[in-house]
């Protein structure tokens, strides 16, 4: 545990950072534990007023529990919680709300079937003077709150008719509506554009004029290099140490953060790998809105990046090919040949796996266990007859967990009580089971920390190298830059370019500064992107 | 707010929720298949105001015990035992009413709704057992008691006071029935759209762990719809008793599934989220309308429930929001 303690020794709460003498936040040697699991051994954590402060560590690290802990979902076996120099002796969501603190939820807490504006003065309608609920008032006030942020949506649309974007952004209204003093957000950049971020981060700099504390949970180290003030971070339930940004350089954190030495994504090293043939080819596919006339080629051993904004259309690609969506023109090939894909089956025999984006739903059976996952996509190769060989399934699961290194107590594990990183690893898994020729990974990595994401990343460089076709979406263009041969931009259903290596990487920056150089392709496709945008479907760099 | 804006065009219509056709095809359907029945069975007296009165008449109690499912259903639960606690309120009622007159009928008929909503409400809240069950097993308890407390037999009720407010009466041409059914679903709909308990019952059952995050009592919610159901069954029991003028264990008998498919055929989501008191009673009305015209047609009772079977999953089948 040496490596986990602050370089200067100093202990919390103690810092030289802190901008205001009361803490908005004072929680002290909390620790709870989930029957033998101990998820948070005496952890301390301060957070001052008008302060923005990153909360970071990996997955199993304690952060949500910490979270929710102070939320009221969690009661903790020991320590003391005060929230705006009140001790609070009795932890409940109501008590936590009541005290100031609000939580924008990563698993998302809006209502799919009321209103935005409904789910945004949920418990807090606005009445007439006879005591109705009055919608039109509350309609009006969300409006204002939008308007305020710069955002739009529309406060009459029903949340499950919205885009993922467009929810956070509606979650975060609401929980700014109840006044909140004490701030949660938890990955709250996932969904969001490059300019929605933008726009959240001024927003969140307004707050914290107003002395509003922000916790801002994320796994970007960018983003928190950014916005963040101080930084806690946690590890295997366990303080590690409190401090400014400007003394937390990303390697320290990323240090602290997995606790060895790792360079996150730079570790990755991408060997060169020769293309073979074409194995997967697009001519003109469109689908019912999105994809519009997309033509692409992956090649053997290829990895190509589908970069681009929430809803520009890389997911609904991915569909189209995968027989989720239907085609509504243009072709596909496999290997040359022409096929006709009308429904998931038909892509599965072509041997194309898709890895769907929403692990939770799309990907996994949380509450079955990691075998019994690993062999649903193969159920015919390990059935005799319609009779399931526990044989076969042992053999399948244990080969994928070995492969993968996927990390479970053992194989008759419900998936939910694995990381997500390791339940990630599952989902792979349970395509290459499958064996498949193409592999489709729509944000294979999205909520997965620093450690087990280069690992994925590894993983999906060595895919290729087997002579898999892979395409890759992602909304980190780290990580694209990281693993891809090629990165295709797309933009309103559209291709609006593509970008070899030689187009990004910056012949005047010395090769071997990995970290660099990275940085320098990650802001030059950035720029791509946001010119795309400007020029629908004319930009074609190559 | 003016009253030009909101009694006229679609805004009046968007505020009655009618604005989203496939959500409310049951007033679509409830139009066509009455004027089917108008045109086919007007020489059998189908459009006689006595016979559209009597389908009013038959159906109040559906409709009742269909309102308050509305909101059981909206909070994502589920009440089998309405048509059995219907039965025994009859029979408490009509004992009550024997031993210390109307007012004591009354109180027993609505502590009887009670104690079975608090007992649902309990094992489902606390316990954890999914309503479904508690309310399955609870149908035939309450059937039980009915039977066992009247001796199988029917409990007279003479009291003339208790049969005209109860079912029987009428002000006018206009069935007291009617204004019962009109009454509570005007309460109803008001409850479930426009105060805070509809919106939180509308929250709980559209997602339950968010609804618990944003501060909503989600386990009180549904405790309190179990209640409000399990009275309007008692009340739907006691009118049933005014109307025959006697308690029976048989009465509302097997009444819960023209009661759940009442609030489905109206646009009320059987996995909670979405509900409305308004199509809920179209529903009602719709399901007397539909058995109504099929005994004018002269069809036999098998052959009935063949047709209105048949009818409610057409009509269910093109409501059903398409995924």
């Amino acid at each position: 545990m040496d490596e986990g303690k602050a370089p200067d020794g100093k202990r919390p709460g103690k810092g030289t950072g802190m901008t205001g003498s009361i803490h908005a936040v004072d929680m002290r040697g909390i620790s709870k534990h989930f029957g033998g699991v101990k998820a948070l051994i005496d952890v301390d954590f301060q957070v001052g007023a008008g302060e923005i402060h990153a909360l970071l560590g990996g997955n199993g690290a304690g952060k949500s529990t910490i979270l929710k802990v102070l939320n009221g979902v969690h009661v903790p076996n020991a320590g003391s919680i005060e929230i705006c120099g009140k001790t609070i002796t009795e932890m409940s969501p109501e008590a936590s709300r009541k005290a100031g603190v609000a939580m924008i939820f990563q698993e998302m807490s809006l209502i799919p079937t009321l209103t935005v504006a409904q789910n945004v003065f949920l418990t807090r309608e606005a009445k007439t003077g006879t005591g109705l609920i009055d919608d039109k008032v509350a309609e009006r006030k969300a409006k204002e709150l939008f308007d305020m942020l710069e955002v739009e949506v529309n406060p009459k649309a029903l949340v499950g008719d919205l885009g993922a974007g467009q929810r956070q952004l509606t979650e975060i209204v609401k929980a700014i509506s109840q006044d909140a003093r004490v701030l949660v957000l938890d990955e709250p950049s996932t969904a969001l554009s490059v300019s929605d971020v933008e726009r959240l981060f001024a927003f969140l700099r307004k707050l914290k004029a107003k002395g509003v504390a922000i916790i801002y949970v994320s796994h970007r180290m960018d983003e928190i290099a950014r916005i963040a003030d101080r930084a806690t971070i946690l590890r295997d339930g366990r303080h590690v140490i409190t401090a400014p940004l400007a003394d937390l350089p990303i390697d320290t954190m990323i240090e602290h953060i997995v606790g060895k030495r790792s360079r996150g994504l730079a570790d990755v090293t991408r060997e060169e790998v020769d293309l073979g043939e074409p194995l997967l080819e697009l001519d003109n596919v469109s689908g019912l809105h999105k994809p519009k006339d997309v033509s692409l080629t992956v090649h053997r051993g290829e990895v190509v990046g589908l970069a681009g904004l929430l809803g520009s259309g890389r997911s609904s690609l991915a569909r189209v090919i995968a027989g989720i969506d239907p085609i509504q023109s243009g072709e596909i090939r496999v290997a040359g040949t022409p096929i006709q894909i009308a429904r998931p089956r038909d892509a599965i025999d072509a041997r194309i796996a898709l890895v769907p984006e929403a692990r939770a739903t799309q990907g996994i059976i949380a509450a079955h266990s990691v075998a019994s996952n690993l062999t649903m996509a193969v159920l015919d190769h390990v059935s005799s007859g319609s009779i399931i060989n526990n044989h076969a399934v042992r053999e399948t699961a244990d080969h994928q967990i070995k492969h993968l290194s996927i990390k479970t107590a053992t194989r008759e594990h419900a998936v939910s009580t694995l990381s997500g990183g390791n339940q990630q690893k599952v989902v792979i898994g349970k395509w290459l089971a499958a064996d498949p020729d193409i592999l489709i990974l729509d944000e294979p990595t999205a909520g997965i920390d620093i450690g087990s994401k280069s690992e994925i990343i590894r993983l999906v460089r060595d895919l290729a190298k087997a002579g898999k076709a892979v395409l890759m979406i992602s909304s980190e263009l780290s990580e694209l830059l990281t693993a891809c041969d090629r990165i295709v931009v797309m933009s309103e259903g559209h291709t609006a370019g593509t970008y070899g290596r030689h187009n990004l990487d910056d012949p005047d920056l010395s090769a071997d500064d990995a970290m660099h150089q990275l940085q320098a392709a990650e802001q030059k496709l950035q720029f791509h992107i946001q010119e795309a945008l400007k020029h629908q479907g004319t930009a074609h760099v190559h | 707010m003016s009253t030009s804006e909101t009694l006229s065009g679609p805004g009046m219509l968007a505020r009655i929720g009618l604005a989203n056709w496939r959500q409310n095809i049951i007033y679509i359907g409830f139009v066509v298949i009455f004027l089917i029945f108008a045109l086919t069975l007007n020489d059998k007296g189908f459009l006689n105001p006595n016979n559209l009165l009597n389908i009013v008449r038959q159906t109040a109690m559906i409709a009742v015990m269909a309102i308050a499912m509305t909101f059981v259903l909206s909070s994502g639960e589920i009440d089998l035992s309405v048509g059995a606690v219907a039965g025994l309120a009859s029979v408490t009622a009509a004992i009550a009413i024997d031993a210390g007159g109307m007012f004591f009928g009354v109180a027993a008929g609505l502590a009887t709704g009670i104690a079975v909503g608090v007992f649902n409400g309990l094992l489902t809240t606390r316990i954890g057992i999914p309503s479904f069950l508690t309310t399955l097993a609870m149908m035939g308890i309450a059937k039980g008691v009915a039977m066992w407390v009247s001796d199988t037999a029917a409990v007279p009720i003479i009291e003339p006071a208790y049969s005209w407010l109860f079912g029987g009466g009428s002000i006018g041409i206009i069935p007291v029935l009617l204004i019962w059914m009109l009454v509570l679903g005007v309460i109803g709909h008001f409850v479930l759209k426009r105060t805070g308990f509809g919106r939180r019952v509308l929250a709980t059952g559209g997602g339950e762990t968010a609804a618990r995050y944003s501060g909503i009592d989600t386990r009180s919610i549904k405790f309190r719809v179990l209640i409000i159901s399990s009275m309007a069954a008692a009340l739907a029991g006691m009118l049933y008793a005014g109307r025959l003028q006697s308690g029976r264990f048989q009465l509302g008998e097997g009444d819960e599934l023209s009661v759940i498919a009442a609030a489905v055929l109206g646009g009320t989501s059987l996995f909670g989220g979405y509900g409305t008191v308004i199509g809920t009673i179209v529903g009602a009305l719709m399901i007397g309308l539909i058995n109504n015209g099929l005994i004018l047609m002269g069809l036999e009772f098998s052959q009935q429930l063949i047709a209105r079977g048949g009818i409610i999953i057409l009509a269910v089948a093109l409501s059903q929001k398409r995924s």
